[in-house]
């Protein structure tokens, strides 16, 4: 059944939107992250316009995410003073991100910039978390590991302290609103929640319990996307409502599936599955840029509207 | 008197071939909604020549048919290879260029029409093009535009369909003319020329008006018209379905 997309001004199958948004949220449901990495690349190869594809994404993200942390509220695994603090940063960065996006789309670099983005981070966070999960697998099989302690780093030295009691830490608010300001830009510019940075970030750099970690940071995304798609749908006008419904009806369900399928294997399993994918999609997008493209003209609207 | 006679006799045959032949056309629909379900539409464009005198025999009667969607100004960006990658690295702009332009001949274009004509009457595409201002900055201009061209011919929104008029009996025609799903919205100018030896004899002009309609209609507007309304809706909606979702699986699962 085709549909035509009243913002995008495409027509495309509903179906295949819908199974797109099955597969990613099974995906994203296996591996507890939002798919938004790889939902916005997908949606360039089908042909949506990327200033749609990110700003759609985004109201997506709010909309998926809205379950996961009511239940993580229930279980008060949020740790709500340094969501807020996260969430300033974010709302700072998504600002920033939105400006540097529509100033790159008036001279025709936004596609560049988006993808160059996507490699960069798909590149890092991909092989750390390859090297890392492989390293887990070998002393899983080898025997029990030595649980690490928490060590005093550079973090720990800066001013402006804070309390967070929840995550039972006393440290400076710098670091996490410099990591909100930078998953606030990747969520405007890349139409990703940020899951993938943030995460990492909060375990390695703040040194936050592992509990806390996905409901704080799913707190941070939702109010940090639902302002992106705001502000990309008010200068813009790129906020594609039917897409993303249809989007999101299929990534529910897939979700929904896909965390049963999780919990069936096993976590170190999981995440060398998880690596290998954001490297293929990394791998992909670099691909793109480095070989010569069969057409070497596109057409843009003038004025970078 | 007789000289006077003459010249009037003259004047009177070469302003005839212009004169002798009218076009009366028609369309399956002069309008296009856009809805929901929208997957492209195809236009039926007929029509008969109209004559008072019969036909010259030893010229050819040639038909052409242009349909061309709204324009407005783009910006066509050429890639090149910088520090291994490729990038956008020339910009060029155009000041209007037609979203859509279809050309349906009776014949092939340049036995249907003359240069000449399709100059002054502005027929094959590349006429429609306007470049804005002279690209002081640009190598080679043609190159630009014939990438234009060559890009909307490949995702069908430029078309030339030679030889796709039929024609019976010198005297009726009719021509299909698929307009593609991702349609912009606008007056689509549709013109039929009537051709003899390649010239030009009678015009006929008429307008398809191409319009999203319903719910399409309602969202694009809204979208434009309160931008903030709109994207806290997509959010309010995008969340309700989210959560609707869920909780029909996990009642489908129970079951």
């Amino acid at each position: 059944m085709q549909i035509y997309l009243p913002i995008a001004e495409v027509s495309v199958n509903a179906f295949l939107l819908l199974g797109l948004g099955g597969i990613v949220g099974i995906l994203s449901g296996m591996f507890g992250v939002g798919g938004g990495f790889l939902m916005t690349p997908l949606l360039f190869f089908i042909g949506i316009p990327p200033a749609v594809a990110v700003a759609t994404e985004a109201n997506q993200i709010v909309a998926s995410s809205f379950s996961g942390v009511l239940a993580h509220l229930k279980r008060k695994t949020v740790d709500l003073r340094m969501g807020v603090v996260l969430l300033i940063g974010g709302l700072i960065g998504a600002a920033l991100g939105v400006q540097l996006f529509n100033a790159l789309k008036a001279i025709g670099q936004v596609d560049l910039l988006v993808k160059l983005s996507y490699v960069l981070f798909l590149g890092i966070i991909g092989s750390l978390m390859f090297v890392e999960s492989l390293r887990a697998l070998m002393k899983s099989r080898g025997g029990n590991g030595v649980p690490k302690r928490r060590k005093h780093t550079w973090v720990h030295n800066l001013p402006f302290k804070m309390k967070f009691r929840t995550s039972g830490l006393y440290i400076s608010v710098i670091p996490p609103v410099l990591v909100g300001v930078l998953v606030g830009i990747l969520a405007a510019i890349m139409g990703v929640g940020g899951g993938f940075i943030m995460v990492p970030a909060m375990i390695y750099l703040l040194g936050m319990p592992t509990k806390v970690v996905v409901g704080t940071s799913l707190f941070q995304i939702i109010f940090v996307t639902a302002f992106t798609t705001l502000l990309h749908a008010t200068t813009n006008f790129t906020v594609d409502m039917g897409l993303a419904v249809l989007l999101l009806v299929g990534g529910v369900i897939g979700a929904q599936i896909g965390a049963r399928i999780g919990v069936r294997l096993k976590a170190e399993q999981l995440r060398v599955l998880l690596a290998v994918m954001v490297l293929a999609v990394c791998g992909k997008l670099g691909l793109d840029l480095l070989i010569q493209p069969t057409e070497l003209f596109e057409i843009g609207a003038a004025g970078g509207h | 008197m007789l000289r006077i006679l003459s010249i009037l006799a003259l004047f009177l045959l070469s302003t005839l071939p212009t004169r002798a032949e009218e076009i009366v056309a028609g369309l399956s629909q002069n309008r296009v909604a856009i809805t929901a379900t929208f997957v492209g539409s195809e236009i039926l464009i007929f029509g008969a020549v109209k004559r008072e005198s019969p036909p010259p025999e030893d010229s050819p009667l040639g038909v052409v048919v242009v349909v061309e969607g709204p324009s407005s100004p783009i910006t066509v960006r050429k890639k090149d290879k910088r520090f291994g990658i490729w990038v956008n690295t020339d910009a060029m702009e155009l000041a209007a260029a037609p979203s859509f332009y279809a050309i349906a001949t009776s014949n092939t274009l340049d036995n249907t029409i003359s240069k000449l004509d399709d100059f002054q009457h502005l027929i094959s595409v590349e006429r429609s093009i306007q470049i804005s201002d002279n690209p002081f900055n640009i190598e080679d201009p043609r190159e630009f535009t014939d990438a234009l061209i060559r890009i909307r011919e490949k995702s069908g929104l430029y078309k030339r369909l030679e030889n796709s008029v039929k024609l019976a009996q010198d005297t009726l025609f009719e021509t299909r003319i698929a307009l593609p799903a991702n349609l912009t919205e606008g007056d689509y100018r549709t013109r039929i020329l009537l051709t003899r030896d390649g010239q030009v004899t009678s015009e006929y002009e008429t307008i398809i008006n191409v319009q999203k309609v319903g719910l399409e209609r309602w969202i694009f507007n809204l979208a434009h018209d309160k931008p903030l309304i709109y994207g806290l809706l997509s959010l309010v909606i995008a969340i309700a379905a989210g959560w609707g979702a869920s909780a029909a699986f996990r009642m489908i699962l129970r079951n």
